[in-house]
């Protein structure tokens, strides 16, 4: 789950971890009694979207008075930007962060990961900050260093002011770049964290070590524990359909293609977009019904597919293990009775209880083409949306 | 022969009292699996009667603890369903019992939850797959975990697939066309997981009875270019791969915890060309995995001994 950039560093002070003094703004009203409570005559005006490139995106205004922070306001309030995360369609800006300005020294780049190849939490730090990490990993790898956690004691300072040092932190500084990577850890630990970057760590002339920007990702599996992090969704940077999806507990990612796809687990499901593709098709979605599902869940699961515009035809794609057919063809059958089935409609079935499943479509009396593979399904359902 | 498990295997079902345990524990029982005992804490002392489809009833023992089950069953593996937020306890009790196997077939584990069951196995003998996976199954003998055993046949080509439904897809394949297999390990989508891709090639590889292996990855994480290196250095049977995930896009995670290209790595594009630069023959669609099989084992001369039914 993705917070937005305020709301990570409300969490990371929690932790010690220093961040510019900011509030969120909604309205260009709301921006300037934000600049009045901070004071000073500098701010910086944020767009706050789910996604990086900001600053590239014109999303991201340095202010030198309170008229200025109120046109920024409006200027930003409702635009789309279209960054290099966003896709071509880019995303509208609702919420602005209105921070004091900085006097910047210098930029560094600090982030946590879990590392898969030693199964441990990874934090790494660089001296170019401010540039897209993957471009220095890319160009030149020597400058990201990295210390691996171990997970019974926890980020050590020694771990920290080995970062700190090598990145060329300045000596009278390195206390309070310890601290603050200790903190970012504890953070990371204890909310679950799946992906911590700090892209600028900054020094300033006045002698603090802080976050420019924070971008945090959570680990969906652990929002149980943490109803805090939940209460920080914000359901309009995620697209409707894939909200109604986690309703039910299902997983769906919406697609640019004309085929709607409805498969039981997570690799068939991707193997069915690629086989689509294979045949020249275009898949309007992943949706990974999951392994327990039952007739309710399949409904909601085909009508999330039937609702969308863009979907042509659909192809249902299942080898079921605990999943069962039956269950899967009364699902598809209620669906199609409950809003009607006016797109071409191709299953393939396979696995526990195939010919109960099969029978179910069979009698139904809708206008289903069965198929035997994957292949063939493909070439199907491409074939009849052409 | 096979790898991990075979008809000897004594298996303790952790969490048999829910339904999912209690489904796939009858799931096992049916295929023959020697599903001994179950593990719950507070419901020690009591049973569980399974009724099989032929009519017969099965009664197992249910015990507080795993050390309990394994000292009073001789049990030495055990197969997890308890839900995800007591799943990194229940491996880790499995663990601490001595078992020589434990398979967690649990999803939604919290990966920092595995982050610290992987600490806690170190210098422990152990060994962990998944979670988040379907299990093991050697064909003929024993199955353990939640894939549908009819669709296997006994034979000679190994599985391993990170994807669970994927692998029920190429195994059927593998049977229709003839090849029996030796023994189908799901490894699991996971990022942080207990057994990879090469520690079952490792298995595989020594072990004489299996002739040829498939290999299923997807996108997300470098295991399979680590497994394409470890099979060019030492990996003296055939293998077939295929990568899932050739079309998702970047920055999504596609259903399974580790599916997802970040920072413009772990795409499927990498993989095949790894795998390929590394002899391992890759299936250019799902469909394609059991034809891709049979021309590789057609020109090592090893299809006829690979044909086990038909």
């Amino acid at each position: 789950m993705n917070v937005h950039e305020y709301q990570g560093k409300e969490i990371l002070k929690q932790y010690g971890v220093v961040v510019p003094r900011g509030h969120v703004a909604f309205t260009p009203e709301e921006a300037v009694d934000a600049a009045k409570k901070l004071g000073g005559d500098l701010w910086v005006v944020k767009a706050q979207i789910h996604a990086g490139g900001r600053g590239k995106a014109g999303g991201v205004k340095l202010a030198k008075s309170l008229d200025e922070v109120k046109q920024y306001a409006e200027e930003l309030l409702g635009k789309t930007l279209v960054t290099h995360q966003t896709g071509p369609e880019g995303k509208e800006v609702k919420r602005l962060l209105i921070e004091e300005g900085c006097k910047i020294e210098k930029e560094y780049y600090v982030g946590v990961v879990i590392d898969r190849s030693t199964d441990r939490v990874t934090m790494m730090a660089s001296s170019e900050g401010g540039t897209e990490i993957e471009e220095v990993a890319a160009n030149t790898p020597e400058k990201i260093v990295k210390v691996v956690v171990d997970p019974a004691v926890g980020l050590q300072p020694f771990q920290a002011r080995k970062l700190a040092f090598a990145i060329g932190i300045p000596k009278n500084l390195v206390n309070k770049a310890v601290k603050f990577m200790m903190g970012l850890y504890q953070a990371f630990v204890e909310k679950d964290g799946s992906l911590a970057e700090i892209n600028p760590l900054i020094t300033t002339t006045d002698g603090q070590v802080m976050a420019l920007d924070a971008k945090l990702n959570f680990d969906s599996n652990a929002l149980y524990r943490h109803p805090e992090v939940v209460e920080l969704r914000d359901f309009s940077e995620e697209d409707p359909k894939e909200i109604e999806a986690s309703k039910f507990d299902l997983t769906y990612i919406a697609l640019d293609g004309n085929i709607g796809c409805m498969v039981n687990g997570a690799g068939l499901a991707m193997a069915t977009m690629d086989i689509i593709k294979h045949y020249g098709g275009e898949p309007a979605n992943f949706l990974d019904v999951g392994g327990g599902a039952t007739t309710e869940k399949v409904t909601a699961a085909f009508k999330i597919i039937l609702e969308d515009p863009h979907v042509k035809g659909i192809l249902v794609n299942i080898f079921g293990g605990i999943m069962k057919c039956d269950v899967i063809a009364e699902g598809v059958v209620e669906a199609a009775k409950q809003i009607g089935l006016d797109r071409p409609l191709v299953v393939r079935l396979e696995g526990t209880n195939v010919d109960l499943g099969k029978k179910i479509l069979n009698e139904s009396g809708l206008k289903i083409t069965a198929a035997d593979s994957m292949a063939d399904a493909a070439e199907k359902i491409v074939s009849l949306v052409k | 022969m096979s790898i991990f498990i075979n008809k000897d295997t004594k298996v303790i079902t952790q969490g048999i009292t829910g339904k999912t345990g209690l489904f796939h524990t009858k799931g096992g029982l049916e295929y023959g699996t020697q599903m001994v005992a179950g593990a719950v804490p507070g419901k020690g002392g009591t049973q569980v009667d399974i009724t099989l489809d032929n009519g017969e009833v099965k009664s197992i023992p249910v015990f507080d603890t795993v050390a309990e089950a394994k000292e009073k069953t001789g049990a030495n593996a055990s197969v997890i369903y308890v839900p995800p937020a007591f799943a990194a306890d229940a491996i880790m009790e499995a663990v601490d019992a001595d078992l020589d196997l434990v398979i967690c077939i649990t999803e939604g584990i919290p990966v920092m939850d595995m982050v610290k069951v992987k600490r806690y196995m170190e210098g422990k003998r152990t060994r962990l797959i998944g979670p988040n996976c379907p299990g093991v199954i050697t064909p003929g003998e024993s199955k353990i975990g939640i894939m549908p055993g009819y669709i296997h046949t006994p034979g000679r080509v190994g599985v391993v697939s990170r994807s669970g439904t994927l692998t029920y897809e190429a195994v059927h394949q593998l049977t229709q066309r003839g090849i029996g297999q030796s023994t189908a390990v799901g490894i699991g989508g996971d990022p942080v997981n207990g057994t990879n891709f090469i520690d079952v090639l490792e298995q595989f590889q020594q072990d004489p009875d299996t002739a040829a292996v498939i290999m299923i990855g997807e996108i997300g994480g470098t295991a399979e270019e680590e497994a394409a290196d470890w099979i060019q250095a030492n990996m003296t049977k055939p293998v077939v791969g295929f990568i899932g995930g050739q079309t998702a896009p970047p920055g999504k995670r596609m259903g399974h915890a580790g599916a997802i290209i970040s920072g413009g790595k772990g795409t499927a594009k990498e993989k095949v060309a790894k795998l390929e630069a590394c002899g391992v023959a890759v299936a250019p669609t799902p469909a394609d995995i059991g034809e891709t099989l049979v021309r590789v084992l057609k020109e090592k001369g090893l299809l006829e001994e690979c044909t086990t039914a038909k």
